[in-house]
């Protein structure tokens, strides 16, 4: 933040609360669905203003019918007041979060446990040609010879693939 | 876009949400359990955040608008209204046209003057993608099929309704409502 002293914020009791702790807080807060990655790492917290004794936290959703948001945002609010500060959320519905915001550690967590991390967003998003071809990758053997066996799976930002080198089937994070 | 044009919108993925789940369970293949509940799923968040934006200009809430009204105050198309459960044909026709007439819809939304209406319309496009995808597949399999056609044919007039509406649609509101009208204060 230009101008921002990073460690000048004041937070109740005489308590300091900085931005840089509140990410850190953030990064420990795990998604409630897939729980290997964590709120940062999933890339919905847009930004964190701290001023005088409140923090505000700008919070985007991933799908909009995912039933997992009402547990992050109170999550969010529950781990920032353990920091002794106020807190307001602001969830942004615009078109801000993509699956492009997964993190590089976010993407490589999520391989390590089994999701395949979402393709990067191509111009004009995802075609089903695409999604029948074999560009996806096993996140467990690391084949690229996986068919598509379901668009959707468990939660909505899943598909379902199948792996024939390996003969598993697996988790793809879908690319939003 | 004014509220009422909100409404018809709204409706339209409320009560869609709710068909498309009744094949929860019972698809005729687990992978279309999953998938007509997944889109149920994303129908309803749909449902929920253009809603939200109608109920702003009105001055009320989200749950209200989409539960307390009565079943006639409801703009959606006929096309959603239909309980098409156990037609899998009609199903997928239905699926196969709303997706069609739903994505030029999201297209114009995307255009929008108002930053907010057009960025919602952005970020729902990018889930619809995959229902447009799930459409299309299976209007390959079964585009030659003539209960599929007939189906098509028969369902495609009853889009551009809005101002009909069905016994079928007065049922599914008694269900739909039910917990909320019998508990007060209930909220989902």
């Amino acid at each position: 933040m230009g101008g921002d002293d990073d460690g000048a914020a004041l937070g109740r009791g005489g308590d300091l609360v900085t931005e840089a702790q509140v990410w850190d807080a953030l990064a420990e807060i795990p998604d409630p669905e897939i729980p290997v990655i964590s709120l940062v790492d999933l890339g919905v917290i847009r930004s964190v203003n701290v001023s005088r004794d409140q923090v505000r936290v700008e919070f985007t959703p991933t799908f909009l019918g995912c039933p997992a948001l009402e547990m992050m945002r109170d999550a969010i609010a529950a781990r920032i007041s353990e920091l002794g500060a106020d807190v307001q959320i602001d969830v942004i519905s615009d078109d801000s979060w993509s699956t492009d915001r997964i993190t590089s550690q976010g993407r490589e967590k999520l391989r390590a446990s089994g999701f395949a991390p979402p393709a990067p967003r191509e111009v004009g998003g995802p075609q089903l040609v695409q999604l029948q071809s074999n560009a996806f990758r096993c996140p467990y053997c690391g084949s690229q010879d996986t068919t598509l066996e379901n668009i959707f799976g468990p939660t909505p930002c899943r598909s379902v693939r199948y792996c024939r080198s390996c003969k598993q089937p697996f988790e793809q994070f879908k690319t939003i | 876009m004014s509220a009422q044009e909100l409404l018809e919108l709204a409706d339209d993925e409320l009560i869609l949400g709710w068909r498309n789940s009744e094949w929860t369970g019972i698809a005729p293949l687990l992978e279309e359990d999953v998938a007509f509940s997944s889109i149920a799923q994303n129908e309803i968040g749909h449902a929920r955040a253009w809603y939200e934006l109608a109920a702003r200009e009105l001055g009320t809430t989200a749950d209200e608008l989409a539960f307390d009204r009565r079943p006639d105050e409801y703009r959606c198309s006929r096309l959603v209204q239909l309980r098409l459960v156990p037609d899998w044909a009609a199903t997928i026709a239905r699926h196969y046209l709303y997706e069609t007439v739903d994505a030029e819809r999201i297209a114009a939304l995307k255009e929008s003057d108002d930053p907010e209406i057009a960025g919602l319309a952005a970020k729902i496009d990018r889930e619809e993608a995959y229902h447009r995808m799930h459409a299309q597949m299976w209007f390959e399999r079964l585009q030659d099929e003539p209960r599929f056609k007939a189906a098509v044919d028969e369902l495609r007039p009853l889009l551009e309704v809005r101002d009909e509406h069905t016994p079928e649609l007065a049922e599914l509101w008694e269900e739909m409502t039910m917990v909320r009208r019998s508990v007060a204060g209930a909220t989902w």
